[in-house]
C-alpha cells in the first residue's frame, strides 16, 4: 500500500490516528494555498483518502494583516474513507495574528496551534482588532500552543544565500510546511520534488525552498516542543492508478475525453468568471488535441460561439458561472429552440447579482431550470464530488450529442476547488457516444424525429444536398419552415418537453445509501454529497435509520424518485441556498411533506450542524 | 475550397421560401446580388452558410438554399465566429441591420473585426429600425424625427466605416443599395478576400425612412455625389469625369480637372491595400463626395490561421497523442 514514504522516521512516542484535519492560515500572500496542496499531495501519494477546502478572499492581494485579506486551506486525511474536509482542527497554522482570530474558532480545545511569533507585532495585532497579545493574555490556555519565531528562523536558514529580504519572508510557508510534516511522519520528498520540477530554472529558489523545508522539519524534530507525532495508515482504497484532482481540471478532463470517444472536435468558447475559470485554463493548455478554447469578448459570446461552433459540427462548451449563466439564457434558449447539442457548464458561485465570487452556494439551480423566455427546458445535471466532475461532464457531452439538447452541468465552487483522490479512468472505461448526424439524402427534413428519443436529426455544413435553415422562430413540425399556425405551436412546444422528458429512458434510477428505508430520508443534490453523506454515515453509527438520496440528475429527475421518496417517514431536503431543489420536488411529487434544511453562508455544510437538525427532525 | 465539377447559377441559391420584405425594398437587390455572385466564387454550394441576427435583414438566410441560421439579436458574428473555427472550410457570411450590428450586437462587432476572422458580414445600413416600426438606430442622423425621437434624434450617430477601422477592419466596402452589378463584383472580393470583408450597404427602407440616400443614390445624381473607388485608379468622380480628390494639409480637397492647372497626374490614387489607416479613415469620413466602392483591403493573418498555426506548433512537440497520456500523466500513485 504503501508507496512513496521513504525517509519516514517515526518518533517512539507516535500515536496512529484514523483521521486528522488541518488548517493552513494567513495573508493572501503567504502562500496557504500552495502549502496545504503540498501536504494533500504528499498524503496522497502515502496512500491516504482525502478531502480538501481552499478557501480564500476574493481580492488578490488585500491589504496585509487584515481580518479579510486571511487565506486558508483546510484538508482532512484518513485512513477511512473521506468525504468532507473536515468541521473542526486538529491541527492550525496560523501565520499571522489576523488569520488566527478568524479560525480560532473552528480549533477543537487541546488540540495544537502553530504561530509564527514574529508576525504578531502591535500593528498586525492591532489589524487583527486584538486588545491584547493572545499570546501573552492567557486567552489561548485551552490550546496547545507551539510558537515558533518562523520569519527570523526562515531568514537564518538562509542567511548565507544572499537572496532579498521578501524572497526569504516568502519562503517561510515552507518552513511551517516542514514542521507539520515532521509532526504527521510525512515524507518531504515529493515537494523537494516539486520545487525542482517547478523551478527547473531558478535553482537558487530550489535550493532556498528546499533548505526551508527541511530546517522546518528538523526543527520541529530537534527542539523538544513537539510532544506527540501522529501516524495516519493508508486508506483502504480500490486497487488502481490514482491522483489527486480537483472538480475544475476534472470536469475540464472529462470534456477531453468525451471529444475523443465522440470523434467530435471541442470547441471552448468562454469568458473568463470565478470560479470557473480554471476549466478554461486548464483546456487552454491541451490544445495539442487539437481543441479549440475561444476567449470571447463577453459571456453571451461565448455561449453564441459555441452555437455556432455546435452548427458547424463542433462538441461546443460553454463555461460560467452564476452571473454568467444569467447573461448566457437568450442563447441557451435559441439552441434549445434549434436543437442543437451545447454543453454549458456552470460552477455555482454565491449568489445573488456579483455575491460572493470565491464561496460556494447551489443558488443557481432554478435558473437552470427555468432561466430562459418562453417553454424552454434543458437537460440539467449537477456533479457531486471534485472527481465524479469527470463522469458528469462527460455524461453532459454524450446527452447533448445523444438528444440534440442543451444540457447544464452544475457544480460549484466547493467540489470546483477541492481535491480528492481520483481513481484515474482511460477514455476506453467510458461508455460510447452516439449522435444523430445525417451524412446523405435528399428532401432532407431538418427536424425529423428518432420516435424513441426524438431527438432530431443533425446535417452539419459541408454535407452535400442536405442544406437547411434552423432559427429562433418558431418552425413547422416537419419541413422545419417558418410557422405561427396555433396548433403547430402548440405541438412543437410540447414535444420539446416530451424530448426532456424521455431522457428519463437514458439514465440511471436513483437509490439511498446506507438504508433502503426508515425513519428519515436525507435528500441533496450535487456539491453536497461529501458533506451529507458523512453527516448520514454518523446517524446510522449512532443508531438511527437514515438514508440519504442524493441527485446527479435533475432535469428530468430519475424515474423512480417518488418510490424512493415514499419509503421513509420524513424527508429532509438539505441545500446551500433557501431552498431550490424542495421546489423541482414538490413540483414533480406534491404528495411528499418534505422538510428543508438551508444553509447561504457561502460555506459548506458541517457534519455537527447536520446531525444536530437531523436527531431535532427525528 | 475551389470547385471545378459544379457550376452553380443564382437559381441554385433560392430558397423555396416566399421573400416577405417590403415591395421597392433594397434588401432584394442585396439578396439577388448574392445569389449572382456565389456561383462566381467557386465556393461549394454545401459549404456557405448564412448567419444572421434580428431585424428585416436577418431574415435573409430563410431566402438562400444554402445552410443558415437566423439567430437572435446582436449576436450573429460570435455565432459566425464559432462556425468559422469549427470548420475553416465554410464560407461564412453574416446579414445584419444597422441597429443588430451596432447597437445589441456592438460589441461582436468589433470584437470580429478586431480578430479578423474569415468571414463576410453584410451590412444592412438602413439609419432606423424597420422590423419594429421606425426607431432611431446607432446610424440615424442627428434631429432626424422617428417614433422613439418624434422632436428630433440627439443622440449622434456612428459612421460604419469609421467605427469598422477603428476596430481594425482589414476590409472595408460601401455601396448604395441600388447597384446590383457593383454589389456583385463586390461580394466576389469580399468572398476572396481572407479575412472579415465588411460590406456596408445604403439600404434605403422604403416605409420608415424612405429617401434617406437619396441626395447619394439617385440616379441622376450619383455621379456627381458618389466617388467610387477602385485601387490603383485616380480618385476621379463627377458625370463628367472632371472632379478629383487631392490632400490639401490633412484634408481630403474637392477640385476640378483643368482649373488652376490642376491634371489627373494631381489627383490622389486610391491604394486600397495600404496598411496605414489615415487616407482611408479620411475617405469613409467624406461627405462629399461619398467614397463607394472597396475603400481598404489589407490582408493579413486570420484569426483562424494564427489558431491553427498555434495548433500545429504545440502538437508537434507534444508528447501527449491521447487523453489517457495526459491522465496519467505527473503526479500518480498506485494502491496496490
Amino acid at each position: 500500500m504503501i508507496t512513496d514514504s521513504k525517509n519516514n522516521t517515526t518518533p517512539k512516542d507516535s500515536v496512529v490516528v484514523e483521521n486528522v484535519v488541518i488548517r493552513f492560515v494567513g495573508d493572501s500572500g503567504d502562500g496557504m494555498q500552495l502549502t496545504g496542496t503540498q501536504f494533500s499531495d504528499t498524503s496522497a501519494m502515502f496512500g491516504n483518502d482525502i478531502a480538501t477546502f481552499p478557501n480564500y478572499p476574493s481580492e488578490i492581494r488585500a491589504p496585509q494583516g487584515s481580518l479579510y485579506g486571511v487565506s486558508g486551506f483546510q484538508v482532512q486525511i484518513g485512513s477511512l474513507d473521506i468525504t468532507t474536509p473536515g468541521d473542526s482542527v486538529d491541527l492550525l497554522v496560523a501565520m499571522n495574528p489576523a488569520g488566527l482570530k478568524t479560525n480560532l474558532s473552528a480549533l477543537k480545545p487541546g488540540q495544537m496551534l502553530i504561530v509564527d511569533t514574529d508576525s504578531f507585532t502591535k500593528k498586525n495585532l492591532e489589524k487583527a482588532h486584538y486588545d491584547s497579545n493572545p499570546l501573552e493574555d492567557g486567552s489561548l490556555d485551552n490550546y496547545k500552543v507551539i510558537e515558533v519565531a518562523m520569519t527570523s528562523l526562515t531568514k537564518e536558514a538562509l542567511k548565507d544565500m544572499g537572496l532579498d529580504n521578501k524572497s526569504v519572508i516568502r519562503s517561510k510557508n515552507m518552513f511551517a510546511l516542514g514542521m507539520v510534516y515532521f509532526i504527521y511522519n510525512r515524507s518531504m520528498d515529493h515537494t523537494i520534488d516539486f520545487f525542482q520540477k517547478k523551478f527547473k530554472k531558478k535553482p537558487t529558489i530550489v535550493e532556498a525552498n528546499t533548505k526551508v523545508l527541511k530546517a522546518g522539519y528538523y526543527f520541529a524534530e530537534t527542539m523538544e516542543i513537539i510532544a506527540t507525532t501522529y501516524q495516519i495508515a493508508p486508506a483502504t482504497m480500490d486497487k488502481g492508478i490514482y491522483r489527486m484532482i480537483n472538480g475544475n481540471t476534472a470536469t475540464a478532463w472529462g470534456l477531453l475525453a468525451a471529444s475523443q470517444n465522440s470523434g467530435f472536435e471541442l470547441f471552448l468558447g468562454s469568458y473568463p468568471i470565478t470560479p470557473a475559470t480554471d476549466i478554461l485554463h486548464e483546456l487552454s493548455k491541451h490544445r495539442y488535441f487539437g481543441i479549440k478554447t475561444f476567449q470571447a469578448e463577453d459571456e453571451i459570446a461565448g455561449v453564441t460561439s459555441s452555437i455556432g461552433a455546435s452548427f458547424a459540427g463542433d462538441l461546443a462548451v460553454t463555461t460560467t458561472s452564476g452571473p454568467g449563466l444569467a447573461l448566457k439564457g437568450e442563447a441557451i434558449g435559441l439552441a434549445m429552440m434549434i436543437e442543437l447539442p451545447l454543453v454549458i457548464v456552470n460552477v455555482q458561485r454565491g449568489g445573488p447579482s456579483t455575491g460572493l465570487p470565491t464561496k460556494t452556494e447551489q443558488s443557481d439551480l432554478l435558473q437552470a431550470m427555468y432561466g430562459r423566455n418562453g417553454e424552454s427546458p434543458v437537460i440539467v445535471i449537477a456533479a457531486s464530488t471534485p472527481s465524479n466532475s469527470f463522469d458528469f461532464a462527460y455524461e453532459a457531452c454524450k446527452l447533448a450529442l445523444e438528444h440534440m439538447t442543451p444540457v447544464i452541468l452544475l457544480t460549484d465552487g466547493y467540489i470546483a476547488n477541492g481535491s480528492a483522490p481520483w481513481k484515474i479512468k482511460k477514455a476506453a472505461d467510458m461508455p460510447p457516444i452516439g449522435n444523430q448526424v445525417v451524412k446523405e439524402g435528399t428532401n432532407h427534413v431538418p427536424y425529423k424525429r428518432d420516435e424513441k428519443s426524438l431527438a432530431r436529426n443533425w446535417a452539419i455544413p459541408g454535407t452535400p444536398n442536405l442544406e437547411h435553415r434552423v432559427g429562433g422562430l418558431e418552425k413547422d413540425k416537419t419541413t422545419g419552415n417558418v410557422s405561427q399556425e396555433p396548433l403547430n405551436h402548440q405541438f412543437q412546444t410540447e414535444i420539446r418537453a416530451e424530448k426532456v422528458r424521455r431522457v428519463q429512458d437514458y439514465i440511471p434510477e436513483i437509490h439511498p445509501e446506507y438504508q433502503e428505508a426508515g425513519d428519515l430520508l436525507v435528500v441533496g443534490w450535487g456539491g453536497t454529497y461529501g458533506s451529507l453523506n458523512a453527516a448520514v454515515n454518523q446517524m446510522n453509527q449512532e443508531g438511527y435509520k437514515v438514508g440519504h438520496l442524493h441527485f446527479n440528475y435533475i432535469n428530468p429527475l430519475p424515474k423512480n424518485t417518488l418510490d424512493q421518496l415514499k419509503k421513509f417517514k420524513k424527508v429532509i431536503v438539505c441545500e446551500l441556498n433557501a431552498g431550490q431543489m424542495v421546489q423541482v420536488l414538490k413540483n414533480n411529487y406534491q404528495e411528499i411533506d418534505y422538510l428543508q434544511y438551508n444553509k447561504a453562508q457561502g460555506l459548506p455544510f458541517t457534519t455537527l450542524e447536520l446531525t444536530e437538525k437531523f436527531k431535532q427532525v427525528l | 475550397m475551389e470547385n471545378t465539377a459544379t457550376k452553380y447559377t443564382f437559381k441554385d441559391y433560392q430558397s423555396d421560401q416566399e421573400v416577405r420584405w417590403c415591395p421597392g425594398c433594397d434588401d432584394y437587390v442585396i439578396l439577388r446580388s448574392i445569389q449572382k455572385a456565389l456561383p462566381e466564387t467557386g465556393v461549394k454550394k454545401e459549404n456557405v452558410v448564412f448567419i444572421s441576427g434580428i431585424g428585416c435583414s436577418s431574415r435573409f438566410p430563410y431566402y438562400m438554399d444554402t445552410y443558415g441560421m437566423h439567430s437572435i439579436h446582436g449576436r450573429a458574428a460570435a455565432i459566425a465566429t464559432g462556425a468559422k473555427l469549427a470548420n475553416p472550410e465554410l464560407s461564412v457570411w453574416v446579414a445584419s441591420g444597422d441597429g443588430d450590428s451596432m447597437a445589441i450586437g456592438g460589441n461582436h462587432f468589433i470584437h470580429v473585426l478586431r480578430r479578423n476572422v474569415d468571414i463576410n458580414y453584410i451590412l444592412f445600413n438602413n439609419e432606423i429600425y424597420g422590423l419594429t416600426k421606425g426607431q432611431f438606430s446607432p446610424t440615424s442622423l442627428l434631429g432626424q424625427k422617428t417614433k422613439t425621437s418624434p422632436y428630433g434624434n440627439t443622440q449622434p450617430p456612428f459612421n460604419p466605416g469609421e467605427l469598422a477601422i477603428g476596430s481594425r477592419a482589414r476590409f472595408f466596402a460601401r455601396l448604395g443599395g441600388n447597384v446590383p452589378k457593383e454589389m456583385t463584383q463586390v461580394f466576389i472580393e469580399a468572398e476572396k478576400f481572407k479575412g472579415t470583408s465588411l460590406v456596408e450597404i445604403l439600404q434605403n427602407c422604403v416605409i420608415f425612412n424612405d429617401g434617406c440616400y437619396t441626395k447619394y443614390t439617385d440616379k441622376a445624381v450619383k455621379d456627381e455625389m458618389q466617388i467610387h473607388l477602385e485601387h490603383g485608379k485616380p480618385m476621379i468622380f463627377g458625370k463628367e469625369r472632371n472632379k478629383g480628390l487631392v490632400l490639401n494639409g490633412l484634408k481630403l480637397e474637392v477640385v476640378t480637372l483643368g482649373e488652376n492647372g490642376i491634371t489627373e497626374a494631381d489627383l490622389l490614387v486610391h491604394d486600397a491595400h495600404e496598411p496605414d489607416i489615415t487616407l482611408h479613415a479620411m475617405l469613409v469620413r467624406l461627405e462629399y463626395p461619398l467614397a463607394t466602392g472597396v475603400i481598404r483591403s489589407v490582408e493579413e493573418p486570420t484569426f483562424g490561421e494564427r489558431e491553427r498555426e498555434l495548433v500545429n506548433r504545440v502538437t508537434e512537440s507534444s508528447r501527449f497523442k491521447s487523453v489517457d497520456d495526459l491522465f496519467f500523466s505527473g503526479e500518480t500513485y498506485e494502491v496496490k
